[in-house]
């Protein structure tokens, strides 16, 4: 093979791998999408469970930020999903563990929740209509449905609190349940009142821009 | 202007371009007006449903009709050139005539643009200071409604992604959506928790900056019922484009009503509020968790 063969070659090569390259970037971006948990329906209606951590696992591209969760009734299997797929119409039971310290709602209206069916929810098991806006550590709402519910939360002298995901029952939490109403089929979205982007500007970047940690979407089906 | 026969100042036996210039957009600017400020202009947003609303689509058939003659002379100029003045016969393109300036021309244009440009800003002025024309008006708003008008003050707080409102006529209470009352007027007191947003009714006529901690006031006096969108109109975050919600106008006693249920509905939310002011500055600044 001559030298001026060689480098014709070695050109083509390296152009089609440049190639190949910016295909699969392009593949992958256009067809990636975040990952969805859906909702266990039981003969007692459509069930969520939730969790909210001070910080997304140690793996997670995002380690030191603030993220919501998928998990199992007991509170194991943790996905790092923040779309959920819900039924129409349909009466969801919703239950997250919180495991995060109080931030502070700086809205304290949003201390109250609403859109609830029965108008309350319950605070590790008691009713409850609205709770203390400087103890709230998240909020679960969806504003397209009028739902919204503060989240208690861990007491700063607890004991066997838990940093990074996944964490379990058996550390500290509180355990927020509601359940709403679904409407027909759509695409809405979720998010999180209270300011807890650690590190960032009065507490609204990070996480709090970014899908996938403090906000999500809601896929009723 | 060309000096030679397309001057105002044709010879005899000449066609006389100008005068026909004239006719076309006479004719033209009689139909085009009355088919603008007729026909298109009235089903102008934001529509009628409130006086301020009312206002901006008379302010837009005013401008409408006064440039459609001026947008109907440039495009019958520009057409009757390119049929007119078409060099058919493309061997015979020669140098043309040295183009000179009509001062009489010139002048009368000048004269006209001028008195519209004026007439149109001294309108302009006075339809905004009128009555505010549903804008924001800072703190200190110069188009205050009559003396003696009653007005149902409505405190309007923006935070990412959401539009709540607070009543200090009624016990400072605060809710997630927004009735009106019909034939009221309201003031707005427009401000944010966090970035800058934008309150706009679409349908009120209404549009005010949300920034934190100003107070922005806007005024607008309601109508009939009337179902109107809120829109954040300055792109505030990730979900911007969500940050919407739907608003009544209803009749009065029907007001009262929801009032007083959303006071009894939101009683323990209102008991954790700070004390009703035009701006706030809430802790926590940053997150403390």
């Amino acid at each position: 093979m001559t030298a001026q063969a060689k480098r014709i070659l070695g050109i083509a090569l390296v152009t089609v791998a440049f190639g190949v390259g910016v295909g699969l970037y392009v593949g992958i971006y256009l067809t990636a999408a975040p990952g969805q948990a859906s909702a266990r329906i039981s003969p007692s209606g459509a069930h969520l469970y939730l969790a909210t951590v001070p910080a997304a696992a140690l793996n997670d591209p995002h380690p030191t930020w603030v993220s919501y969760y998928a998990v199992n009734p007991d509170g194991s299997h943790w996905r790092h999903d923040t779309t959920y797929v819900l039924p129409a119409h349909t009466l969801v039971q919703v239950t997250i563990y919180q495991y995060d310290s109080a931030t502070g709602l700086r809205n304290p209206f949003l201390g109250q929740g609403e859109g609830l069916s029965g108008g309350r929810f319950t605070l590790d098991g008691k009713p409850t209509v609205a709770i203390n806006p400087n103890l709230a550590s998240h909020v679960f709402a969806i504003p397209a449905f009028g739902v919204s519910v503060p989240l208690a939360g861990v007491s700063a002298n607890a004991k066997n609190t838990c940093g990074n995901a996944p964490c379990t029952l058996s550390q500290a939490h509180t355990t927020t349940t509601f359940s709403f109403r679904t409407p027909a089929r759509g695409l809405y979205r979720w998010q999180c009142f209270v300011p807890c982007g650690a590190g960032f500007i009065a507490g609204w970047g990070g996480p709090m821009q970014t899908v996938g940690y403090m906000d999500g979407y809601i896929k009723v089906v | 202007m060309s000096a030679h026969s397309a001057s105002p100042g044709a010879a005899p036996g000449e066609v006389n371009h100008w005068r026909r210039f004239v006719l076309w957009w006479l004719v033209l600017s009689v139909i085009g007006t009355v088919i603008v400020v007729v026909v298109l202009a009235p089903g102008m947003p934001p529509g009628n449903g409130t006086v301020e609303a009312s206002g901006q689509v008379y302010d837009d058939t005013v401008l409408l009709g006064l440039s459609t003659p001026v947008a109907l002379g440039v495009i019958v100029f520009f057409v009757y050139s390119i049929v007119a003045f078409r060099e058919r016969d493309h061997a015979s393109v020669l140098e043309g005539p040295r183009i000179t300036g009509d001062a009489r021309v010139q002048t009368w244009w000048l004269v006209i643009t001028t008195a519209l440009v004026i007439f149109l800003a001294a309108f302009g002025t006075v339809e905004l200071e009128k009555d505010g024309a549903g804008g924001g008006q800072g703190p200190n708003p110069l188009s205050t409604p009559p003396r003696g008008t009653h007005v149902l003050q409505v405190q309007v707080i923006a935070q990412q992604w959401k539009f709540t409102y607070r009543w200090p006529a009624y016990g400072g209470v605060e809710t997630p959506t927004l009735d009106l009352p019909a034939h009221t007027t309201v003031e707005f007191h427009v401000t944010s928790l966090d970035v800058i947003h934008s309150f706009w009714a679409y349908q009120l006529g209404v549009k005010a900056d949300a920034n934190p901690g100003v107070d922005n006031t806007a005024f607008v006096t309601t109508k009939g019922p009337l179902t109107f969108e809120v829109h954040c109109d300055e792109l505030c975050g990730v979900y911007h484009g969500y940050m919407y919600d739907t608003g009544h106008v209803v009749p009065r006693a029907q007001f009262a009503s929801w009032i007083s249920g959303q006071e009894k509905q939101y009683a323990p939310a209102t008991k954790s509020l700070p004390p009703y002011a035009h701006a706030y500055f809430p802790a926590p600044t940053r997150r403390g968790g």
